[in-house]
């Protein structure tokens, strides 16, 4: 019904843009020049008058009156509500909503089917509401706006300033998210750390949630703290990612070089969207191939030099890991290569260096700082990899430096702490959080540290 | 007909008179970009010991051709050199001749100073460490040393060898450079517009020096000063639409040119 209403407005906004435009016009005579705003700018005046106010109030409505409707129907039915705890009201609300409007219901019994009745009829008189004020709104706006163009009123002034404010406020809706998701994150780890502490979480070797528990029901013990160690994941990540950049940095790296300062034109015009597209390929692919090629295939050449390869080893995962990184090194560090001055290129030449002695003795040295920024991010990227690891990476918490043995890394034990059917509160779930919160430290820095690095060479050539 | 006796007269002249001899020798080179000519057919000598100017207005050819000297055209893909340059009677384009043996003989100093972001002393030691002339420390010291000297930034640099090259001021980066091709010691110096990113008084540092330099290395500078070129060099040669158009001592270039273009471009009426 209320997606009715939006269309409406849309459409009145459609026409108020048409309606401003000729009104414009008309108050001039046709002499589109006396006027001081555009006459498109006029009817985009009148058409977010018209329709802006009334969406706006729409968005609120959707916004607030779920909240407002369930505090009614818990009000009305408190009788019958007051002797459950807070997890059964809520079911109860759920189950009365889902009847009222389609969806998935749990079990259904008289007093729902009551509540249910009252949600219907409490949201039809919302939706009446919003109907009412959203069309008064709209014909106050477009009755304001309309009597306001004039040969001289300054539309564009306005109409920019209603643009300035949209586009401010969806860079605020990413900020907003993004910090709203750090403090969920930070929070979340504070329940954690208050049932494991902070230096058994840090420092602690051994990692198996799962056993966290000691006891089923009212035998159920405290909390086993000692399991909680992340030492092993973190070990196991960097080693990981240790690997990924061994294949990465070298391969792109030499990869940049050709690209930017051997390559001819035409080479290049094709070779770089190539590595590109290498860069669009979905994680999920590469983490079967990891798992299905190129892990049974280290497992078979270990085998043949007498080495026991596990069939998961972080060598496989580092491996596939790292040649998805190559395009993500190749094509930051063509970008800082570029950037080196063609002067410092011509110096070098014009004294005689060959083209791989420019390239290590003066191109090199001058983009280091970019190239160091670069392995950063990429460093991080490989830090945060999920897929990847997830499909080729072990699952048990090994604290070894050998790569031929099976690890698992932070991401994994995410992903393995979340999946399934869990309690949010237990310790268990609670420790991806305290995960999640380092990992995002990590990389932070990690891009931090890079993005300073890119800056302060910027300045040497700008 | 006239020409060649002109010619042959001239060589006459230059044998009885002590002429300096003839260091590097462009004949009919022409020089295309792509499908553009920028050089047509350029006849021009460079003469040992003596500052040769290359004038003209901008887009006239002057630094195409002071490019194809040391081959620096080798680096632009779409660069294709014909006709013949040799130097010493050897042809510059020969497939024998090593391009980077060439440009240790044929060394360049660039229009915008562009010292490597290395230290002054590294900056230097460039030339000399990649073409293996120095066989020890103290030898490659002393190259730095003398180079800078030559190019008269020793006593401004001898307490911060060590510092960046790239905090010099202007007119030091290009004598950083002068020092930096002078290292490898070359016989023939291009110089790109040395002085169009300098100051007058750095400018007037930078001309003295290559009048010193002229006693121990041939040069060629591009320059879009007439001042400059009267200033510091022997002989003149005007360039206009990628034509040479004449050739010639200073002091004549100067005071009676041949071509009514040269004079035009020389008062200042156009260019």
């Amino acid at each position: 019904m209320v997606g009715y209403l939006v269309v409406l407005l849309l459409v009145l906004a459609a026409a108020a843009y048409w309606i401003g435009r000729t009104r414009a016009i008309a108050s001039v005579n046709g002499d589109v020049a006396r006027l001081h705003s555009l006459p498109g700018q006029h009817g985009m005046f009148l058409a977010l008058f018209a329709a802006g106010p009334a969406l706006l109030a729409i968005v609120l409505w959707s916004m607030v009156t779920p909240g407002i409707e369930s505090s009614i129907i818990a009000d009305r039915f408190s009788a019958e509500l007051s002797g459950m705890g807070v997890p059964q009201v809520e079911a109860f609300i759920r189950d009365a909503r889902a009847m009222a409007f389609g969806g998935l219901v749990g079990f259904a019994d008289p007093t729902k089917e009551a509540a249910a009745a009252v949600y219907k009829s409490i949201h039809t008189t919302s939706a009446w509401i919003i109907w009412a004020v959203a069309l008064l709104l709209s014909a106050s706006g477009f009755y304001w706006a309309y009597s306001r163009i004039a040969q001289a009123y300054r539309a564009r002034h306005v109409v920019e300033r209603v643009l300035r404010a949209f586009l401010i406020t969806c860079s605020a809706v990413a900020i907003l998210t993004t910090i709203g998701i750090v403090l969920s994150l930070i929070f979340e780890s504070l329940r954690f750390f208050q049932q494991v502490p902070l230096y058994k979480f840090l420092f602690g070797t051994h990692w198996s949630p799962q056993s966290a528990f000691t006891g089923a029901g009212a035998e159920a013990g405290a909390v086993n703290q000692d399991i909680f160690g992340m030492v092993p994941l973190f070990a196991g990540t960097l080693l990981i990612t240790f690997i990924a950049m061994l294949v990465a940095a070298p391969i792109g790296l030499m990869a940049a070089i050709y690209l930017s300062d051997y390559a001819s034109k035409s080479v290049r015009a094709v070779a770089k969207p190539v590595l590109e597209i290498l860069a669009g390929i979905p994680t999920v692919v590469y983490g079967f191939f990891a798992a299905l090629t190129v892990a049974p295939y280290f497992r078979s050449m270990g085998e043949s030099l007498g080495l026991n390869v596990a069939s998961e080893s972080a060598l496989a995962a580092g491996v596939v890991m790292g040649i998805m990184i190559i395009p993500f090194v190749s094509s930051l560090s063509d970008d800082v290569i570029n950037a080196v001055p063609q002067s410092l290129r011509d110096g070098s030449a014009g004294l005689g260096a060959t083209k791989s002695e420019t390239i290590r003795k003066v191109i090199l040295p001058a983009a280091l700082p970019g190239i160091v920024s670069a392995m950063l991010l990429a460093v991080s990227r490989a830090i945060g990899e999920t897929m990847i690891v997830v499909m080729a990476a072990g699952l048990a918490a090994n604290l070894t430096a050998n790569p031929l043995e099976a690890v698992t890394t932070v991401t994994v034990q995410i992903v393995t702490l979340l999946v399934g059917d869990q309690e949010f509160d237990s310790a268990k779930t609670l420790a991806a959080f305290a995960l999640g919160l380092v990992l995002f430290c990590i990389t932070l820095t990690l891009n931090i540290v890079a993005l300073r690095v890119v800056q302060k060479y910027r300045e040497q050539y700008d | 007909m006239n020409i060649m006796t002109e010619a042959s007269v001239e060589q006459k002249l230059s044998s009885g008179t002590n002429e300096p001899s003839i260091k590097m020798k462009g004949e009919k080179v022409s020089v295309h970009y792509g499908e553009k000519r920028a050089l047509f057919d350029v006849d021009l000598d460079v003469r040992e010991n003596q500052v040769t100017a290359l004038i003209g207005p901008s887009g006239c050819g002057k630094s195409t051709f002071l490019r194809c000297l040391n081959r620096m055209n080798d680096t632009i893909d779409i660069a294709r050199v014909s006709g013949k340059i040799t130097l010493d009677n050897e042809d510059v384009y020969d497939p024998k001749i090593d391009v980077v043996e060439l440009r240790a003989r044929v060394g360049m100093v660039f229009q915008k100073p562009n010292p490597f972001p290395k230290s002054i002393y590294e900056n230097v030691a460039y030339g000399p460490r990649i073409h293996g002339l120095a066989r020890s420390k103290a030898e490659l010291d002393g190259i730095v040393e003398s180079s800078l000297k030559k190019a008269g930034l020793f006593n401004e640099v001898k307490d911060r060898l060590l510092e960046s090259g790239t905090g010099l001021s202007g007119g030091q980066q290009q004598r950083l450079c002068i020092a930096r091709a002078i290292a490898v010691s070359p016989e023939v110096i291009l110089m790109d517009e040395p002085c169009s990113a300098l100051d007058p008084i750095a400018t007037a540092r930078v001309e003295e020096l290559i009048d010193e330099l002229r006693q121990n290395y041939t040069i060629v500078i591009v320059t879009h000063s007439m001042q400059q070129a009267a200033r510091v060099s022997q002989r003149t040669a005007m360039f206009h639409l990628g034509y040479l158009v004449e050739e010639g001592a200073t002091d004549k270039m100067f005071t009676n040119p041949d071509d009514k273009r040269t004079q035009d471009y020389i008062t200042g009426r156009f260019g």
